[in-house]
């Protein structure tokens, strides 16, 4: 049977990191206040002193701690990231999460000790591009975009030692990540350059007598009846007009997850699953988390017998943007 | 500066694709990126084909660069990725770090391409290191990023801007125009083929904003840096891209290289491509705002 898989859970504030460690999280992943991550929205993230206090307790409790660092730096403000990676390797993090190539360099360069992941926003979708920042910069682990089909992941796990982790539950981007610019188009910022998709100051509700409407950067993205729920609003999942058809024309509100297909991946050899949401609330991180944590521990005690419960999947499709969950890409269908 | 035709981004039906080749034989661009950069199903032309017109153009004078694959899934692109990278003939615009993995591996002189996301000079020397004689800034990046990346740039190493078309903007493992039709990927039918500058996705209020190009989501609008050439030039920008859409192309090139020539002012310029765009223009990422505004530059003066 393969090595234990380890369950990756998302720590946007100190409770939240409380509540994935305390209901069974292998690691934890969490970021600085700034735009060095992925999700820079106010008033989430951790400053030293919190970061320092986190660390403490997820130690305490033999939970790990992984530092996302996976926004690409531009010269004006290369000391910020660099900075950054200094900080985490004094801070004594169990690894960094990166997707800049430059700064992979600086961090291997500059703190060669420090174990390096290669984040999701890296765009590493073959063995190849793998091989690559392994042999560049001695990767241990990499995040797989949310693009490849089943076949695919287990062709890219065939062909290369670096460890691989991928998603299992959360918001599903629908776009390869770190190659998306459909929100700086809109707005001007983007996960790339700012750690932010669909920024909350560039969304505008209206009532109006066709509905609900929102928009981003002035763009219609969709229209809500009365009885309709709105999620937050992302580009990538509203309704728009194609060919005078009206139409969720990328995604419709859903969430990805994996319950169906855990015993593959376990047997298949992923090293890690990962949860979702730094962005989500301390209670989302809590219910998701127990309810992986038992399915994990099932699914590796006996992976041929594992069923999801129905009660695990009704919780996390409460969880669920749309309270809807998807395989995405890992089924070909979907794509 | 050099003038470039970027790879063409939409599927077209191999006739129309030679006949687009043989005309920009003609046009007064220095470069040309051939290649397939979005979807692997669409063949032909496939590589030999390329490699077809690649000759033709190399006799008409041209540098020949050939492209690869942005987002790479199967085994069966890996495969023609070596084929691309181990061409022996033509250079490379590696688009994907596998991509850049080879050509290092190979000793290829490449170009790298606007997908691998050079945000930063650390980055940019990393690349010339392995091997790079070229970059293109990624598209959303602001002025301001160029001229600190120039300031810093390797020896040798060559910049490129998208200076004019509709933008790329995401990559999906979902083909949205079989989506559109309806259709699973699998059984795409090549549907793309159908719609020559890609397939308008509009918003309620019936604005443009996006357009579909299979599992590509390009802009609505399209870039057009005319205005722009004087201070690009100060930048030591050294080459210009123009991304192909269906018509006006040899004579967008042609007012593009008028003024790099300075034969043409930007301000009388603009007045010409804005009017030959397959889109509404758009410079917003240049000016460091939201990708699809416009700001016209200096045209109050001259409608005054």
């Amino acid at each position: 049977m393969n090595n234990k898989v380890e369950l990756v859970c998302p720590a946007g504030s100190f409770p939240a990191l409380r509540a994935a460690v305390d209901n069974g999280a292998d690691a934890v992943y969490m970021g600085f206040r700034d735009g060095t991550n992925a999700r820079n929205f106010p008033g989430l993230n951790f400053d030293e002193r919190q970061a320092r206090r986190g660390i403490e307790y997820a130690r305490s409790k033999g939970t790990k701690v992984l530092l996302a660092l996976n926004t690409y730096p531009q010269p004006q403000t290369w000391g910020t990231w660099t900075h950054a990676v200094d900080m985490a390797a004094d801070l004594g993090v169990d690894a960094l999460i990166l997707a800049d190539a430059g700064l992979m360099r600086y961090a291997a360069t500059t703190h060669p000790d420090l174990r390096l992941h290669l984040s999701v926003q890296g765009s590493a979708t073959s063995y190849e591009a793998i091989e690559f920042y392994r042999e560049h910069f001695n990767i241990q682990r990499v995040v797989l975009p949310r693009v490849l089909s089943m076949p695919q992941v287990r062709r890219v796990l065939q062909n290369t030692r670096v460890e691989i982790e991928v998603f299992a539950f959360g918001s599903l981007c629908v776009m390869v990540e770190g190659r998306c610019y459909l929100s700086s188009y809109a707005t001007g910022e983007s996960p790339n350059t700012c750690g932010a998709c669909s920024p909350a100051k560039s969304v505008e509700w209206s009532e109006t007598s066709r509905g609900r409407e929102v928009r981003l950067g002035g763009v219609l993205i969709d229209t809500y009846k009365p009885e309709e729920s709105a999620g937050y609003p992302v580009l990538c999942k509203g309704r728009y007009l194609i060919n005078d058809d009206l139409r969720y024309a990328m995604e419709e509100p859903t969430s990805l997850s994996v319950l169906d297909i855990l015993p593959e991946l376990v047997r298949m050899g992923v090293s890690a699953v990962k949860i979702e949401g730094r962005q989500r609330s301390p209670a989302y991180v809590a219910q998701v988390t127990r309810v992986m944590r038992q399915a994990l521990d099932a699914c590796q005690a006996d992976p041929d017998s594992f069923v999801p419960r129905s009660d695990w999947i009704a919780a996390l499709d409460k969880m669920a943007e749309g309270s809807t969950h998807t395989l995405g890409a890992l089924e070909r269908q979907w794509q | 500066m050099k003038l470039s035709l970027g790879p063409l981004l939409y599927f077209w039906p191999l006739e129309d694709v030679r006949a687009f080749y043989r005309e920009a034989a003609g046009w007064p661009v220095d470069t040309v990126y051939l290649g397939e950069v979005v979807c692997s199903k669409r063949r032909p032309p496939k590589l030999e084909d390329w490699l077809a017109i690649g000759e033709e153009l190399a006799d008409a004078g041209k540098e020949v660069v050939l492209s690869t694959l942005a987002l790479i899934e199967a085994e069966s692109e890996l495969i023609t990725l070596r084929k691309i990278v181990e061409n022996g003939r033509f250079s490379v615009e590696a688009n994907d770090w596998g991509a850049v993995r080879l050509c290092a591996k190979h000793d290829i002189p490449f170009t790298a391409g606007p997908h691998l996301n050079v945000y930063n000079q650390e980055t940019l020397v990393l690349l010339a290191g392995l091997g790079a004689q070229r970059w293109v800034m990624p598209v959303e990046l602001p002025r301001e990023t160029l001229a600190a990346m120039q300031a810093g740039r390797p020896e040798g190493m060559e910049t490129e801007v998208f200076a004019f078309g509709r933008m790329p903007l995401a990559f999906s493992a979902r083909c949205f125009t079989a989506r559109a039709h309806n259709l699973p990927k699998d059984d795409c039918q090549l549907r793309c083929i159908d719609y020559e500058d890609g397939l308008v996705m509009r918003s309620q209020d019936e604005q443009p904003f996006l357009t579909i190009n299979g599992i590509q989501t390009q802009s609505d609008t399209t870039a057009d840096l005319i205005a722009e050439i004087p201070d690009m030039q100060s930048l030591d920008v050294d080459v210009v891209r123009l991304s192909p859409q269906a018509h006006h192309m040899g004579h967008i090139a042609a007012v593009f290289h008028a003024v790099m020539a300075g034969e043409l002012s930007p301000e009388a310029a603009v007045q010409k491509t804005t009017r030959l765009t397959a889109g509404t223009p758009c410079n917003g990422y240049w000016h460091g705002q939201a990708g699809m505004n416009w700001t016209a530059p200096d045209l109050e003066a001259v409608k005054e």
